[in-house]
Order: structure tokens, then C-alpha cells, then sequence
């Protein structure tokens, strides 16, 4: 285990270099002005350019500039923004919020996921499977922009149940229906994935075994069908709590968040490369640790898959 | 939705399953039943099959031939008109801009099929090739296309999408060229996933008995893998790409509705979305059709791929 741990951190290293320097490259190297939009509506002053490439090492090849960058994101500097606000700062206060948010919405998807899909999988074909699996068709087929637009217009402003937008102090209530809503499609997925495998499992050998030694029904479910049940389970909430957070970019937008998301469109929507590349290659972090604990459950949950 | 009589199904399915030359020899035909016959009898018994065929073929009908379900120009506007309600000469209403919004939900399908299907191709083609040789392989080929999986993957798709199409986009780019840059974005960044799924179906089937005996009668790899591997760990995949399917077009949507994906002037429902979202609690019938049409062609994809799935599970016999 400890060895398979130290070689699966070392694997992650060219991973993340791999992502950001593609993200490095996107941004920085395609075509556009780097400039465009540092000096408002008029072009840049020619000093001004040439002070920006020498800062962020522009003139140097692309390889060198990412290496030089890296040191420093490696040290905690981000660099600064166009208004000259270090965007480090700006994401550790972006991600609290953002990772709240990212929280909140994963555990309502395993709650609410989990139990549907038992539910529906326990009996497949029954009254439960079938309404699961129609209001997760609904759910699924519901574009999230649409179903947080229609809520926040219902539950926000019509009937005043939750705030329409996170303004000022962000608390556990006011993030309660974007979490909701970002969590919504990830949530139908799950409670299908759940119900398959769950279905899959309760015709396999070992449950028919653990039934004839005559083991009680819930521990037949609860221990032997649902702990081999839950590893794709864990599988696509690892790799989901950073989707979800890529993703609360549009749950955000809607709800007017002021997360990682938003700050990153705003950042591309500026040509702001500095924030754009800084916010996601935090992300990309969050979203590699994620991956790797999953992989380490991935052994414990499931003996037949060997770690070495 | 009609059964069809006797003797013409076992011919089909002996086509489908290609166990027998499909040129003659009819009467051995009742005698073989392979997967994919098997399968293709479930599927016909399916109500839900046939209600999401029908629902898929009318929204292929629709992107190939909208002028068979409407006569309306869908850029016919009149502006005296705009967000009236749904009449008997404009069944959907106008919306914001005064257009019918029947013909244009109608004119909309187009871009949504071509980018659902094109993304659902690209990655099915990527991600199950791959995924076949990293599961199969295992050792090094495993090791470097799990991590280039895992580079991609590591970028989520709506800000991946984001940082893709702001870089491609021009100012006037044709109607093709903007599909291709959502689709080409929704490829690089969902195989990965089509990819993960392949390789751990693979990693549970390569295990199997019938796999090493195969191998042990003197198999090719390329045959162990088409015949063997390939059939029995494609399952998950089709599934999951039948339901992707739906999940690009309502992706696409969403990055209309960022103002990144598709815009206007071209038709789609994710342009209609977004402004519709703009004045929905005034004419919230702007908002309800379009997302009606995004939402049935999800359902439909869906309701198809649970089909499929359940037909091919042997497991569900």
C-alpha cells in the first residue's frame, strides 16, 4: 500500500504538468492580444506591452515561460491580475466559497443518489425503480441553466422560500438551492448508476450464497450486495467533485456566486490569462488529489483489484 | 409498433448476428440465436424503445427537412407581434424578437443533432479504442494512456469547452466551423470518460475464463479482443454514449447560454434558451418550447440507451 501510494503521487506529477501546460499554452499562445482589454478600450502603449511580456516572460519560448511560471504558482504566486490584485488572494477567497458550494452539492448527490438508486434497484420493475427512473429521465433531460433559472424564479422570487442570489456573507442556507441545482444532474446519474449495479449485484453468486447460509436480508443488502455495489459509486463521486466545481461556473452565473467560476469567466471574458491560468490550475490541483483518494479506496473497496 | 410476422425476424436477427451469410440458408436460421438476436427481440418487445425511435427519427426528420413540418421562415419576424402568446396561426407564440417560435424550434433541431451526434461519434471512436488497449495491454500503454486520459480529464468540461472555443472563435465564422469547434471541444474533453468506462469494463472482462480459453486455443490478440473482449465490455459504453448523446445537446446549449457555443444568427435551441431565459417571467412560453424540444430530445436518447442497455444485459434474461 505505501509503495503503491508514493508511486501513484509521482504519477500525478505529469499529469499536472500535462494539464497546465495545456491550459498554459490555450490561453497564452493561441491567437489574441494578451494585452487586449488591459488598457480599455484603446490598444496598449508599446511600453506598456513590452513591460507586460518582460514580466510574465512573453519573449522566452513557450517551454521556458511555462517552467518560469510554474516556479512560481509552485511557491504560491499566481501572479497579479489587470488591476494589479494578486490573484492568489482572490482564489483562496474564491475557493472557500466555491468549495463550500462543491460540498454541499456532492453531499446531496450521495444522500439523495444513493437512496433512489437502492430504492429502485432492490426491485427492479417495481413502483419505486419505475418513478426513479422517470424523475431522473426528467432531471437528466432538464438543462441545468433551465432548471436553476426556473427554480431560483419560483422557489427565489415568486414564493421567497430561498434567496435569489448569494449576496455579501455566504452561509449554509443561501447556497442550499444552487447546490441543489448544480448537484441535480450529477444526482440523476448516480441514483442510475447505483440502481444497474445494484440490480447487477443482487443476482450474483455471492448474494445467492450469503442467502442460503442464511445470513438476515439486510445484512445480505446492506453488507455483501451494497459494499460491491458502491465502487463505481465512488469512482464517479471522486471524479465528479471536480466536475462539479469546473461546473458550478453556470450554477454561479445564475445565482450571481461569487466563486471560482465566475472569476474565471470573467477572467476570459477580460483576456485576463494570469486568472484564468491560476484559477484553473488550482482546480486542476483539487481535482488530482480527488482522483488519487479514490484510487487508494479503489484497493480497499474492491481485494479482487490488485494495487501492485 | 406492429409485431412482425414469423419467419422475417429470425432473418433479421440472423443478419444482425452475421453468425450466417446473410445471402441464403434460411431454414438453419431458427436454429442460431446469438447476443445480438436475442437483443433485438428484447428491443422490439420494448414499448420505450419504439416511443424514443420515433421521438429520435421525427428530430432527424426535423434536422434534415424542417420545411416537411413547417412552412414558416424562421427568420420571418414581426416585431408588433413579439412575446404574443400561442395562437391557432402561431402555435408556439413569438417570442422576444417577434419570430415564430414554432419554426424556429422546428429550424433548431439542426445544430443540436449534428453537434450531439458528431460529439457522440468522436468520442465513442477515441474512447473505446484507447480504452480497448489500455485494459487489454495493461503495462506502459496503460500507464501513458490512462495519464493523457487523465491530462484531458482533468479539464472540466464547461471551463475546458470555455478556454477551447474563446481561442478558435473568429468573428465570422460559418455555421459548419462553429459546430465543429463545439464538437471538436466536447470530443478533447469527453473520451476521456467513454475512455475510463472501456478500460474497466475491459479490466473485469479480460479476467474471465471464456477470454483465456479463447487465448489458449491459439486466438489472435485481434480476435480475442474483437470477438471476445469487445462484445462483452462494449455494453456500458453504448449506454453511456446513447445517454452522452443527449448530454452534448444539452452541453451545447449551455454554452449558447454562456454567449460561447452557438449564436445567433444561427437557429438552435440553446440560442432560444438563452433568450428566453431573459424574459422569462414576463413570457415565460419563450422559454417553455425550446426547453420543451432540448428536454424530449434528451429524454429520447435516454430512454433509447436504457433500452439498449436492457437489451443486451444478459445478466437481465
Amino acid at each position: 500500500m505505501g509503495t503503491y501510494t508514493v508511486r501513484r503521487l509521482l504519477q500525478m506529477i505529469p499529469v499536472f504538468i500535462g494539464v497546465t501546460f495545456l491550459i498554459y499554452w490555450m490561453v497564452f499562445s493561441l491567437p489574441g492580444d494578451p494585452t487586449a482589454g488591459k488598457c480599455g478600450e484603446r490598444p496598449c502603449s508599446e511600453a506598456y506591452i513590452a513591460a507586460f511580456n518582460e514580466k510574465y516572460n512573453l519573449n522566452e519560448p513557450l517551454p521556458v515561460q511555462y517552467g518560469l511560471y510554474m516556479a512560481n504558482v509552485v511557491q504560491g504566486d499566481f501572479g497579479e491580475n489587470q488591476y494589479g490584485v494578486s490573484v492568489s488572494e482572490e482564489l483562496v477567497e474564491r475557493f472557500q466559497v466555491t468549495g463550500q458550494l462543491g460540498l454541499m452539492a456532492l453531499g446531496i448527490e450521495a444522500v439523495i443518489g444513493i437512496a433512489a438508486g437502492v430504492l429502485a434497484g432492490l426491485r427492479k420493475g417495481g413502483f419505486m425503480d419505475n418513478l426513479v427512473l422517470i424523475s431522473t429521465l426528467l432531471v437528466i433531460s432538464l438543462p441545468v441553466f433551465v432548471t436553476g433559472s426556473v427554480l431560483q424564479l419560483y422557489l427565489g422570487v415568486q414564493w421567497g422560500l430561498f434567496p435569489v442570489t448569494v449576496s455579501g456573507e455566504v452561509s449554509f442556507y443561501s447556497l442550499l438551492l444552487p447546490a441543489f441545482v448544480l448537484a441535480s444532474t450529477s444526482l440523476a446519474y448516480l441514483a442510475r448508476l447505483m440502481r444497474t449495479n445494484l440490480a447487477d449485484n443482487v443476482k450474483s453468486d455471492y448474494v445467492r450464497t450469503a442467502r442460503a447460509k442464511g445470513l438476515p436480508e439486510r445484512r445480505v443488502i446492506g453488507i455483501h450486495t451494497l459494499r460491491n455495489s458502491m465502487i463505481p459509486i465512488i469512482t464517479f463521486l471522486g471524479y465528479d467533485l471536480g466536475a462539479l466545481m469546473g461546473g458550478a461556473i453556470i450554477t454561479e452565473g445564475i445565482f450571481n456566486i461569487q466563486g471560482v467560476g465566475g472569476y474565471i469567466f470573467r477572467g476570459i471574458n477580460d483576456r485576463d490569462g494570469v486568472v484564468v491560468v491560476g484559477a484553473v490550475t488550482a482546480l486542476v490541483l483539487i481535482y488530482l488529489a480527488a482522483n488519487l483518494i479514490v484510487d487508494l479506496l479503489y484497493g480497499l473497496l474492491d481485494p479482487r483489484i490488485s494495487l501492485d | 409498433m406492429t409485431e412482425l410476422p414469423g419467419p422475417k425476424p429470425a432473418a433479421e436477427s440472423a443478419v444482425e448476428s452475421q453468425t450466417i451469410d446473410p445471402s441464403g440458408e434460411e431454414p438453419r436460421e431458427q436454429s442460431v440465436r446469438s447476443l445480438r438476436g436475442d437483443a433485438w427481440r428484447d428491443l422490439r418487445k420494448n414499448p420505450l424503445f419504439w416511443i424514443a425511435s420515433v421521438m429520435i427519427l421525427v428530430f432527424v426528420a426535423m434536422a434534415i427537412a424542417p420545411g416537411l413540418f413547417t412552412n414558416t421562415d424562421p427568420r420571418d419576424f414581426d416585431l408588433g407581434e413579439a412575446r404574443s402568446t400561442p395562437t391557432g396561426e402561431n402555435w408556439f407564440g413569438r417570442d422576444t424578437q417577434g419570430y415564430d417560435l414554432y419554426a424556429r424550434c422546428i429550424y433548431g433541431a439542426r445544430a443540436s443533432i449534428l453537434v450531439g451526434l458528431f460529439s457522440t461519434i468522436g468520442t465513442m471512436i477515441v474512447g473505446v479504442t484507447l480504452g480497448l488497449l489500455a485494459g487489454y495491454k495493461r503495462g506502459w500503454v496503460d500507464g501513458l494512456t490512462s495519464r493523457v486520459a487523465e491530462v484531458f480529464f482533468g479539464l472540466p468540461l464547461i471551463l475546458g469547452a470555455i478556454i477551447i472555443l474563446t481561442s478558435l472563435q473568429g468573428e465570422d465564422d460559418t455555421y459548419l466551423w462553429i459546430i465543429f469547434q463545439v464538437v471538436l471541444a466536447q470530443v478533447v474533453l469527453g473520451w476521456p470518460s467513454i475512455f475510463r468506462l472501456m478500460r474497466a469494463s475491459v479490466l473485469q472482462v479480460t479476467p474471465n475464463d471464456y477470454v483465456a480459453s479463447a487465448r489458449a486455443l491459439g486466438a489472435s490478440p485481434l480476435r480475442v479482443v474483437r470477438s471476445h473482449v469487445l462484445p462483452n465490455a462494449i455494453g456500458p459504453v453504448i449506454v453511456i454514449s446513447t445517454i452522452n448523446f443527449g448530454g452534448f445537446i444539452a452541453a451545447e446549449a449551455a454554452l449558447s447560454f454562456l454567449g460561447i457555443g452557438l449564436r445567433p444568427p444561427t437557429i438552435s435551441w440553446g440560442v432560444m434558451i438563452d433568450a428566453g431565459l431573459a424574459a422569462r417571467s414576463s413570457a415565460p412560453h419563450v422559454l417553455l418550447f425550446p426547453a420543451l424540444f432540448l428536454s424530449l430530445a434528451v429524454l429520447a436518447f435516454i430512454m433509447l440507451g436504457d433500452a439498449i442497455r436492457d437489451a443486451f444485459d444478459p445478466k437481465s434474461r
